[in-house]
């Protein structure tokens, strides 16, 4: 899982990753849907491509697959160049977003099908297809016909067939796309606990950002058919590198500010649309007058009654919108050059005395180490 | 009520001259449009009329082989009309293939004996006109009819149930045969049922490939009527109906049970 701070060989410059991208580019036409893309996926991770729809993620899946052919560039896996290699050769196997199975076959008969083409002896691929069946609880359901089960049951049986050849690599193509909520959440957490009892390398391909923090090991972030940043959930979230990853993941308070100049070795930052300076950790030392962008997220910011303490960030408005969510509230402030901030409070006890409403006047506060400067 | 009444009038429009038609089947008088009481002796005559029975049994012989002959590169057509998009000339073939919808029968007639013809002159073959052409020109004209039922068809189907057949080890071949195949299945069998019904009841293409030797069944009613309809044309007539009807029905309940098994 996300949290697990042992399994990270990204961090180990001796590892030897199991799939590399080496600036990859496809174009169809005049349009580029995947741009110089160089990627190095390590064995046992779960690894997301996460972006909007358009940005290129489900061509750099399929090209993985042997789908798609790159106009430039080259795919390695464990070492082994595969970039011309056709996609019944390749040892990944992918769970499709329709998940695909064949209406003209029972769910063994789905599973099977991989391995027979493999032509082993009888009795293996029936031994097979029981375990990995079993693996998805869905050995009660092995003559039935697709359309037979509930969504959540295909899903089971798609990602059986995928798994059932053990593939170095499986490709999920918006695995839980197809399912409601409450299910799609359940089945996340499932989806790793069994990608942690087989050890296949996961890459998945999502739209959904709580998926891919729920369930990644890393994430990479796409748009315009570049990678804008790879990185842990909690590095893409904590630490986005640049405008576009800040305001993509997760809620964002951006301010446009110029670098003012340095104080106790934090860098001040001056913001036309707050009434005071900025104090804000930063490992660079950037030149006086640099344009730079500051995010914080809505949850890193206090809001109170009361001016916040000495040495904290902090501005003043009125409270101009709630929103409600039940566990959370997020207030709207809007500050006296217009510019609005999200703030979001935890609702810890059924009813607060001292509870903020419309038109209120309240501050705002944040530490100075929960704010970003973003150069890029 | 006025709907129903509606529905009843359309339908009556339809089937009021096939129902007389066969009623006059069992017509024990020689006169087609004098009731005489009823009688089966018509269809026991046409069992002892040599040129009817071997104008049937050409018909369906050629019509058996010029659908499945239809069938087998109609779907070829339409596989790669449908799977294969790029490729130079493509509009024009996508045109072409269906030309023959549109077609006047008469030219397509005329056409086809003037190819013959040529042939015969440069290689010999087909020798005159016989069962082989009356086959070859009813494949090339209802090939479009299949092409157009089957691509159809291709055209709705997911295409990632082929990739991930693939994906999970089968080389292209084996994927059209596992997988593509029995999942069109339902349209190969429509497009051989219209083009065997097509070549069966087809008259102008046959009048101008059939020879002395080869006369299909609607061309030998067809004559026979010129001199007067006879209560055993009738007789004749009312057992293709039925043939046809029954074809029908059972392609309907095949199809109908390959639908129920694919959407649930």
């Amino acid at each position: 899982m996300a949290s697990q701070p042992a399994f990270a060989p990204w961090t180990d410059p001796q590892a030897k990753p199991l799939i590399r991208f080496e600036a990859v580019s496809k174009r169809f036409g005049d349009f580029t849907a995947v741009d110089r893309v160089s990627l190095s996926i390590h064995k046992g991770e779960i690894f997301s491509l996460l972006g909007a729809s358009g940005c290129g993620k489900t061509t750099l899946l399929r090209m993985l697959a042997g789908f798609e052919t790159p106009s430039e560039g080259r795919i390695f896996i464990d070492g082994i160049d595969i970039t011309n290699v056709p996609p019944y050769e390749r040892p990944v196997n992918m769970m499709f977003q329709s998940y695909a199975l064949f209406p003209h076959m029972t769910v063994e008969g789905n599973i099977a099908f991989g391995l027979k083409q493999d032509r082993l002896p009888k009795d293996v691929i029936a031994e097979r297809t029981r375990a990995v069946l079993d693996l998805v609880q869905m050995g009660k359901f092995a003559n039935r016909k697709p359309h037979q089960l509930s969504g959540g049951q295909r899903q089971r049986v798609a990602l059986a067939r995928a798994l059932a050849k053990e593939p170095k690599v499986l490709l999920l193509d918006e695995p839980l796309g197809a399912l409601d909520k409450k299910l799609r959440e359940a089945t996340q957490l499932e989806l790793v606990n069994i990608q942690d009892r087989v050890g296949v390398t996961f890459v998945m391909v999502t739209h959904d950002q709580e998926e891919a923090m729920t369930m990644s090991s890393r994430i990479g972030v796409m748009n315009a058919g570049g990678i804008q940043q790879v990185g842990t959930p909690i590095d893409i979230y904590e630490y986005p590198e640049s405008r576009f990853v800040a305001d993509f993941i997760g809620a964002a308070n951006m301010f446009e500010a110029r670098v003012a100049g340095d104080r106790d070795g934090r860098l001040v930052v001056h913001c036309p649309e707050l009434a005071h300076d900025l104090t804000i950790d930063h490992a660079a030392p950037l030149a006086a007058g640099t344009p730079v962008t500051v995010m914080v997220r809505p949850e890193k910011v206090a809001i109170t009654r009361d001016m916040p303490a000495e040495g904290l960030n902090w501005a003043e408005g009125v409270v101009s919108d709630i929103a409600y969510l039940g566990d959370v509230s997020i207030f709207h402030v809007r500050l006296a050059s217009g510019h609005k901030i999200e703030a979001l409070q935890t609702n810890r006890r059924h009813t607060d005395e001292q509870k903020l409403t419309w038109d209120d006047k309240v501050y705002l506060g944040w530490h100075p180490a929960n704010a970003l400067v973003l150069t890029k | 009520m006025i709907l129903r009444g509606l529905l009843i009038l359309a339908y009556a429009f339809l089937y009021i001259p096939i129902a007389v038609m066969i009623v006059f089947s069992f017509n024990a008088s020689k006169l087609v449009t004098v009731w005489g009481g009823f009688s089966t002796k018509w269809y026991g005559e046409l069992l002892h009329d040599e040129k009817v029975l071997d104008a049937a049994w050409l018909s369906l012989k050629v019509a058996l082989a010029s659908a499945t002959l239809a069938t087998v590169l109609g779907t070829l057509a339409a596989v790669v009309l449908v799977r294969f998009t790029r490729f130079f000339g493509r509009t024009l073939f996508t045109g072409m293939v269906t030309a023959p919808l549109v077609m006047p029968e008469v030219i397509t007639g005329l056409s086809l004996l003037l190819l013959f013809v040529a042939m015969e002159a440069a290689f010999g073959w087909p020798a005159g006109r016989s069962v082989t052409t009356i086959v070859l020109a009813h494949a090339t004209f209802s090939l479009a009819f299949v092409t157009v039922v089957v691509r159809s068809r291709l055209a709705t189907m997911d295409r990632s149930l082929e990739e991930a057949a693939m994906d999970l080890g089968a080389r292209p071949l084996k994927v059209f045969l596992t997988i593509t195949l029995p999942l069109i299945a339902p349209s190969l069998l429509a497009g051989w049922l219209l083009a065997f019904t097509l070549s069966i009841d087809d008259v102008v293409i046959s009048a101008f490939v059939s020879g002395p030797g080869a006369t299909p069944l609607p061309i030998v009613i067809f004559s026979k009527v010129r001199l007067g309809v006879s209560p055993e044309i009738n007789a004749l007539a009312t057992i293709v109906v039925a043939v046809v009807a029954v074809a029908m029905v059972v392609a309907g309940r095949v199809a109908l049970r390959k639908d129920e098994a694919r959407t649930g």
